[in-house]
């Protein structure tokens, strides 16, 4: 019998997964690839929740459902502006590895 | 549905999106972050979310990862050579992620509403895409308009950051 709990977890394993990719990696398109499976990892948990919430009618809740479409309509946005600063960056310095833009290290 | 669809694609999911993270080279990252969405959204299905679903085939499988491929292409990247590996940065960092895992974990197991099963539904939520439009044209409906402006200003956005400069 599959649970709340176990979509939960696997969304939270998800998460766990994107944010090591965060902190690991060093190439900052694969930090932005990271950063998706955040944001996706939250969706799954939202649509979960929306899935459980049964209302009067029983119907799903469809106010999560909503939330993860803005959700996906802002990280199409961001994607494109991540990946245009990462060009912007790649013609100034000809790389996408973070440990060689140190520009603002104190 | 049955239970070993969910355990299919969760495994898919969650497989492809480590090899996301462990793949060296850009390109095989990017295919499989496609195939982990993929997983995804049949997971979306499984909670009889259609639209949702959809739309994460759509608008995540297809256009974003196109622009993830074009811009790999773009840059001409290839597999990123061997650097010198900052051990203990790396160290802390997966201790962080790791602490992070566990903090959830307790968090769900305190939770009593984990443990119990999803209820059945009234009727077949096929028609869920009327339901959505309703709900966000009538109650969601200056969020939406919002949204479109943000799209707005990161379309002129893109387009300022990537031209190039004139003098």
């Amino acid at each position: 019998m599959i649970t709340l709990g176990h979509y939960l977890v696997v969304s939270g394993i998800l998460f766990t997964i994107g944010f090591a990719g965060v902190m690991l990696r060093r190439n900052l398109l694969i930090i932005l690839m990271a950063l998706e499976l955040m944001l996706n990892a939250a969706n799954l948990s939202l649509v979960a929740f929306s899935r459980f919430h049964i209302d009067a009618t029983g119907a799903p809740n469809y106010n999560a459902q909503v939330f993860v479409f803005f959700i996906i309509t802002v990280a199409a946005a961001e994607v494109a502006v991540g990946l245009a600063i990462v060009v912007a960056l790649f013609r100034l310095r000809q790389t996408t590895h973070v440990e060689d833009i140190t520009a603002l290290k104190f | 549905m049955p239970a070993f669809f969910f355990w299919i694609f969760a495994a898919q999911m969650l497989i492809f999106g480590a090899a996301v993270i462990i793949n060296r080279n850009p390109v095989a990252s990017a295919l499989s972050l496609v195939v982990s969405f993929l997983g995804l959204a049949a997971l979306f299905m499984c909670l009889d979310a259609y639209f949702i679903g959809t739309i994460q085939v759509l608008v995540y499988a297809g256009a974003i990862m196109v622009l993830f491929l074009f811009i790999i292409m773009l840059l001409n990247l290839r597999t990123e050579e061997l650097r010198k590996i900052n051990w203990i940065a790396s160290a802390g960092g997966a201790a962080v992620a790791l602490a992070f895992m566990v903090q959830i974990f307790a968090v769900i197991q305190k939770f009593p509403a984990a443990k119990q099963a999803l209820p059945p539904l009234a009727r077949p939520t096929s028609d869920d895409v009327h339901r959505i439009g309703l709900t966000l044209f009538n109650n969601y409906n200056l969020p939406f308009q919002v949204i479109g402006i943000v799209i707005l200003v990161a379309t002129v956005g893109v387009i300022v950051l990537s031209r190039r400069e004139t003098r």
